[in-house]
């Protein structure tokens, strides 16, 4: 699919750059706890207690059952220490204070009462901290998320470093979770209720700059050049330092904890202190969060009744509430859904292949179109130099504005400076020939869809490229087998299917035929690890992996219109099961003619199963100029700078002329989702039976990453464990009776329908 | 030219040995006070001159400079070239010059006053120079008079040229300020408008927001970071206190003023300042004590930065000018030239955490290209830009550490002896008119080397951008 756009929503819930690492401490024997402490220590300097937290197993602290017990020994300690005044809470890992609670932890509970229980602890030890008479300091370098942000917010103070590595965030709701040790009831007083709303149901990462503002943090430190040490070492000394130097100034009555408020603070207080504008609040936050996850995720609603419960009720209602709502959570399965994509997500952030022999310092893009330009912009800053080749002038410098936009864009968002957008630019060639590419390390071509056109460039560029130069292919149907038969040397031709837009999307598909050498794949996937994507690796076939799942629900979505469902009702049906785009609204940002491309050519090769709707009704709307987004017409209509679209008022008498009957047994609004769905599903299982899928899990990344396949289902083969192979079988065998072999269940599903302990994750 | 393995051989010393002559109680290096002549005479040198056969010997023959003062007092009213002016006069009047005798000026400055962009031609001709002597401007943030400066060597060296006037400006009591952009894209289209209407719809585009102004920079361009916030940084960097830093601003003031009280700051000339008084010293010298320096509140990091008002050069206005020639055409001309310009580099690095780090890259190279060491140098004259900065540079110089793991050396140059240090003030006390101050700092290594007998001085300077510049100078046997 050249382009799967406006999947920009998916990304919001769970696609986000931070870690809750899995790795438990469940392994230490309760003996080990006892003896000498190895996850916390703390020196005394002078009048101020230096506690520094460092987990020898990981890259990053989290608050495990050895962190926290470690911990309250310590505090303990402190406490009775009569020399000590205060206290500094600091990291000494690089690039992280406390990356969040252990979800381990969390899954190894049975019974809501369970995580309940665990909250209760949490809230308990934080509550301690909170009131604790010397005063805590928490020092933060690097990423304070979830557990680790509840546990700063919990101490008197916050110092944290400018580093671009410092976020401080409460993801809890992208694993369908709700920040369970206080941080419902402490973040609405300490940033405002509105900041805590926003905080806590977008999940979002918060930089060192933005959380003062905030008043997340009350003082920044920048972070330090080379010196006498290493860079990272002695920021965290110069933090250290600084954070004493508060600690003292505290305790010394040289920092107020109570800041003055200013007007605008009372006019704000004063505000929300009106029950009558916390009610609106709360509505309105619902409202909007109802609008957003159709109700399918339970995590957001939990939180705006905890944060609620506190303020109306009081404190004790308010913890109870959160505590009682975290257990109920833990045990959703839109959380386990959630945490199964996190824990993949991780998976296929790795690279199974090894290290390549030679890294890709050189990269040369053949097309820059909106794919190759979109693959040159994600490549560019990446440290590789960066070919952009195209054959006319116009294609070029097209693709080029599209990767400076791209850089131009950041600025706007601070994300980087002019200059660095400057220097990063200096990477990037433009150009027309293919001169220089004999130092190329890797070739993508992302040319026309069209196998002539693919042969002739890979023997044009197999003239120029050096011996150890890789040629990957960016196709999203077109099998790579076919493509490499044009080749010399077939083991070093990869498929490399990005999604549109390349930026945006953070699924790789990476495909490999029987001839691709092992090492070849390792270097596709570093490059692609590199460029930051989630990368599935699939075996060849026609359409591979994601485009051959999609394929047989557009074309169920097409009988459903010819059937006389009108696109409108048609994508609130599939938003309504959870896609985060509807499927007329996907086809037009597809690209009716990609679609109808798609759907002959995989027609073909699988025959009847793949039918459904009349590929005609396609072929009729490209003819008409319907080609979806990119010619203003499709399934709506798009009217530049409008963000509202109309159906395609043509469309109706198209669909009046391929009109079918619909059969009032399976059209019922539940069924047609089903239909969709089970399609879908039924594909994706069988890519699994026929080994184009390694593993269930990339199979589930690959849907929702990729295709958007709901997140709170977490993934096709999730999704049949969770709703059970058997029921979904039931479904499709009604279906069968109806509408033939498009739903004949394959072979692996019925293996699993027949036996319920078969389960495709354990 | 000389292979440089053999350059290496002449220079090599064991390093115990090296020590043992250069070891000194740390508390006397501290002091102030100059130490006897007869202690240095221990030492050996490693090289009795740095004249190379076939190279052109070139001479420091004069070098003056205005008075510095804080910008906003007695220079307020004139212009950049008017400063510059006076240098280039007392300079004539100081050495007799003829004012054809010259081939070539070449001035340097950072922040240009667009009237006179090319400030060197204004001068020289306000000055009464021949307007038949070319003249250019060169800019390099604080280096810029030093660039100045190895332009006119590079000239006499390749021939072309045997006598230079070299010289650096900086005017910060009046800088550019601009309209903004948007003001500046209607008002030059208004010039292009044709019609009534044309111009009065341009006139009515004009809103609120087009009529703020933009001042020029204080940031590096490249990183947005103001020069105090990184050099903050860098002390924090390599761990100098506040204390350090108070300590050294003290001593650059004390020494200042006891240089200038006993006239060793022989190359002020007096300045008849139109409209107003004679100026005939530096105004920005004010030694205080601990006590007063440690009230000061940081002034860009805050609340926990240590780089305060005190302990940062301030805006200066000021010029200043040198006249450089070959050796031959100096004795021919009758003069009796005070140093030898010999070797020099210019270094750069990383504008963003080692904006000011220029002398600690500076230093090793021009000394192993001149084939000297620390123990060698008898005068220091480090720019100090801020006391911070003067510290961390240091520090560097005295760590094998930062030496193996950012310049690629085996081991540390060492730190140069506070005794043979800035002994006369530096840019904290005297003042840092930015393009002018590479000349001050040329001149005074002419000058100590004079007072204090010795024969090799040591210049090295920092500048935005992340560059530097080292220059080693000869005493002239008198």
């Amino acid at each position: 699919m050249a382009g799967v756009r406006a999947l920009g929503a998916l990304s919001r819930i769970t696609a986000r750059r931070y870690v809750l690492s899995g790795i438990s401490c469940r392994t230490f024997s309760v003996a080990l706890a006892m003896s000498a402490r190895t996850h916390v220590n703390y020196e005394v300097k002078e009048d101020v207690a230096v506690i520094r937290m460092n987990d020898p197993n990981s890259k990053v602290n989290t608050l495990s059952v050895r962190m926290q017990n470690e911990m309250i020994e310590v505090f303990n300690e402190v406490l009775a220490n009569d020399a000590v005044h205060s206290a500094v809470l600091i990291s000494s890992k690089p690039g992280c204070f406390i990356a969040g609670a252990d979800i381990n932890m969390i899954q190894a509970c049975n019974t809501s009462e369970e995580v309940t229980k665990l909250s209760q602890e949490g809230q308990k030890m934080f509550e301690r901290i909170e009131k604790s008479p010397k005063p805590i300091v928490a020092a933060i370098n690097g990423s304070c998320l979830g557990g680790g942000l509840e546990f700063a917010i919990a101490c008197q103070y916050r110092v944290a470093t400018k580093s671009k590595k410092t976020v401080l965030g409460t993801p809890e709701v992208m694993l369908g979770l709700l920040p369970g040790a206080g941080g419902t009831q402490r973040l609405p007083k300490m940033v405002g209720i509105p900041g805590a709303f926003d905080m806590m149901l977008t999940g979002r990462n918060i930089k060192a700059d933005k959380a003062k503002k905030m008043g997340l943090v009350h003082q920044l430190v920048d972070p330090l050049g080379p010196g006498l040490k290493s860079p990272e070492e002695r920021t965290i000394e110069y933090l250290e330092e600084v954070a004493i130097q508060c600690a003292r100034g505290i305790v010394h009555k040289k920092i107020l904890l109570t800041k003055k408020k200013g007007m605008m603070q009372k006019v704000q207080d004063y505000v929300m202190g009106i029950a009558f504008v916390r009610q609106q609040i709360y509505k309105n936050v619902n409202g909007k969060v109802m609008k957003m996850s159709k109700g399918l995720y339970p995590a957001p609603l939990k939180i705006i009744e905890s944060v609620k419960a506190g303020l109306e009720q009081g404190p004790d209602s308010g913890y109870l509430a959160e505590a009682q709502n975290f257990g109920k959570l833990a045990m959703t399965s839109e959380s386990n859904a959630l945490i199964g994509l996190y824990h993949g997500q991780v998976a296929c952030k790795k690279n199974r292949f090894g290290v390549p022999e030679r890294p890709v310092k050189n990269l040369a893009i053949l097309g820059a179109g909106l794919m190759g330009a979109g693959i040159a912009q994600v490549t560019v800053d990446k440290g590789i130099h960066t070919v952009l080749k195209d054959t006319t002038v116009e294609g070029l410098s097209r693709g080029q504005q599209q990767v400076y936009k791209g850089l131009n864009d950041k600025i706007k968002k601070k994300a980087i400076t002019s200059f660095e957008r400057d220097s990063t630019l200096s990477s990037l060639t433009g150009q027309l020939d293919y001169s220089g590419f004999e130092k190329a390390d890797m070739v993508i071509e992302a040319v026309f869809e069209d196998i002539n056109i693919k042969h002739r460039v890979i023997k044009e560029v197999e003239a120029v490229i050096p011996p150890h130069c890789i040629f990957a292919t960016n196709t999203s149907a077109l099998p790579i087998k076919d493509i490499a038969a044009a080749s010399m040397r077939p083991e070093k031709v990869i498929g490399m299917h990005y999604f549109s837009p390349v930026d945006k999307m953070q699924l790789l598909e990476i495909i490999t035929t029987d001839k691709t050498s092992k090492d070849t794949t390792a270097s596709a996937v570093a490059v692609g690890l590199k460029q930051g994507k989630v990368i599935i690796v699939v075996g060849d076939g026609p359409g591979f992996y994601t485009t051959r799942c999609l394929a047989p629900m557009l074309a169920e979505a097409v009988r459903v219109l010819q059937e006389g469902v009108n696109p409108k009702k048609l994508d609130a049906l599939t938003t309504g099961f959870g896609f985060p785009v509807g499927a007329a609204t996907l086809a037009d940002e597809v690209g009716i003619d990609v679609a109808a491309h798609v759907a002959e050519d995989l027609g073909k090769a699988f025959g009847s199963r793949f039918g459904g709707g009349n590929v005609d009704v396609l072929k009729t709307m490209v003819e008409r100029g319907f080609k979806g987004r990119k010619s203003g017409k499709g399934c709506y209509v798009y009217t530049p700078g409008l963000k509202s679209k109309d159906v395609n008022p043509d469309i109706d008498d198209l669909l009046e002329k391929f009109k079918l009957t619909p059969n009032p047994s399976v059209s019922s609004d539940s069924d047609v989702q089903y239909r969709l769905v089970s399609r879908f599903v039924n594909e994706a299982v069988m890519c699994l039976q026929e080994g184009i899928l390694n593993g269930p899990v990339e199979g589930d990344i690959g849907a929702v990453f990729g295709l958007g396949f709901p997140p709170c289902l977490g993934g096709p083969f999730r999704f049949v464990d969770t709703f059970g192979a058997d029921k979904l079988v039931e479904k499709m065998r009604r279906y069968e009776e109806v509408y033939g072999n498009h739903f004949t269940p394959c072979q692996l599903l019925l293996d699993h329908a027949k036996d319920s302990n078969k389960r495709f994750h354990k | 030219y000389r292979p440089h393995g053999l350059r290496q051989s002449f220079t090599y010393r064991p390093h115990g040995l090296r020590q043992s002559f250069t070891y000194r109680p740390h508390g006397l290096r501290q002091s102030f006070t100059y130490r006897p002549h007869g202690l240095r005479q221990i030492q050996t040198k490693s090289k009795k001159t740095l004249a190379k056969p076939g190279v052109k010997n070139i001479v420091l023959v004069e070098g003056v400079r205005t008075p510095f003062l804080l910008s906003g007092t007695t220079y307020a009213d004139l212009m950049p070239h008017d400063l510059a002016r006076a240098a280039l006069q007392g300079l004539l009047h100081k050495t007799s010059l003829p004012k054809d005798a010259v081939d070539y000026i070449i001035y340097g400055t950072v922040i240009q006053e667009v009237k006179t962009s090319n400030v060197a031609r204004e001068a020289s001709l306000g000055a009464g120079f021949s307007d038949k002597i070319p003249s250019h401007t060169v800019t390099m943030a604080c280096i810029s008079s030093n660039v100045a400066m190895t332009t006119g060597v590079g000239l006499i060296t390749a021939g072309q040229c045997d006598t230079i006037v070299a010289g650096g400006v900086e005017f910060m009591s009046d800088v550019p300020i601009r309209h903004s952009r948007k003001m500046r894209k209607t008002m030059l289209a208004l010039n292009r408008a044709k019609t009534l209407g044309q111009r009065l719809s341009l006139i009515g585009s004009i809103r609120m927001a087009h009529l703020t102004p933009e001042l020029p920079a204080v940031a590096e361009f490249s990183t947005a970071e103001t020069m105090g916030h990184s050099a903050d940084r860098l002390a924090a960097a390599f761990g100098v206190t506040r204390l350090e830093q108070d300590e050294f601003a003290l001593r650059s003031h004390t020494l200042a003023k006891q240089a200038q009280d006993a006239g060793l700051l022989s190359d002020v000339i007096s300045f008849k300042v139109p409209g107003r008084d004679t100026v005939a010293k530096d105004n920005g010298i004010r030694p205080s004590s601990m006590e007063q320096l440690a009230k000061l509140k940081p002034a860009f990091i805050k609340p926990h930065g240590t780089v305060t008002a005190a302990n940062s050069s301030f805006l200066t206005d000021g010029a200043s000018a040198v006249l450089i020639m070959s050796e031959e055409k100096a004795l021919a001309m009758g003069y009796k030239p005070k140093a030898y310009l010999r070797d020099f580099v210019f270094v750069s690095q990383d504008p963003k955490d080692q904006l000011l780090l220029g002398p600690a890259y500076g230093t090793p190279k021009v000394l192993a290209r001149a084939g000297l060491t620390m123990d060698d140098i008898d005068v220091f004259e480090f720019h100090e830009a801020f006391a911070g900065q003067i510290m961390a540079n240091l520090k560097a110089l005295d760590s094998d550490w930062f030496a193996q793991t950012y310049m690629g050396r085996k081991v540390k140059v060492g730190a140069p002896a506070m005794e043979k240090f800035n002994l006369w003030g530096g840019s904290l006390s005297l003042g840092h008119p930015f393009g002018a101050t590479g000349c001050r700092l040329v001149t005074t290594v002419a000058h100590r080397l004079l007072k204090e007998g010795g024969q090799y001085g040591l210049v090295a300077a920092c500048a935005a951008g992340g560059q530097g510049h080292a220059m080693v100078i000869e005493a002239y046997p008198q």
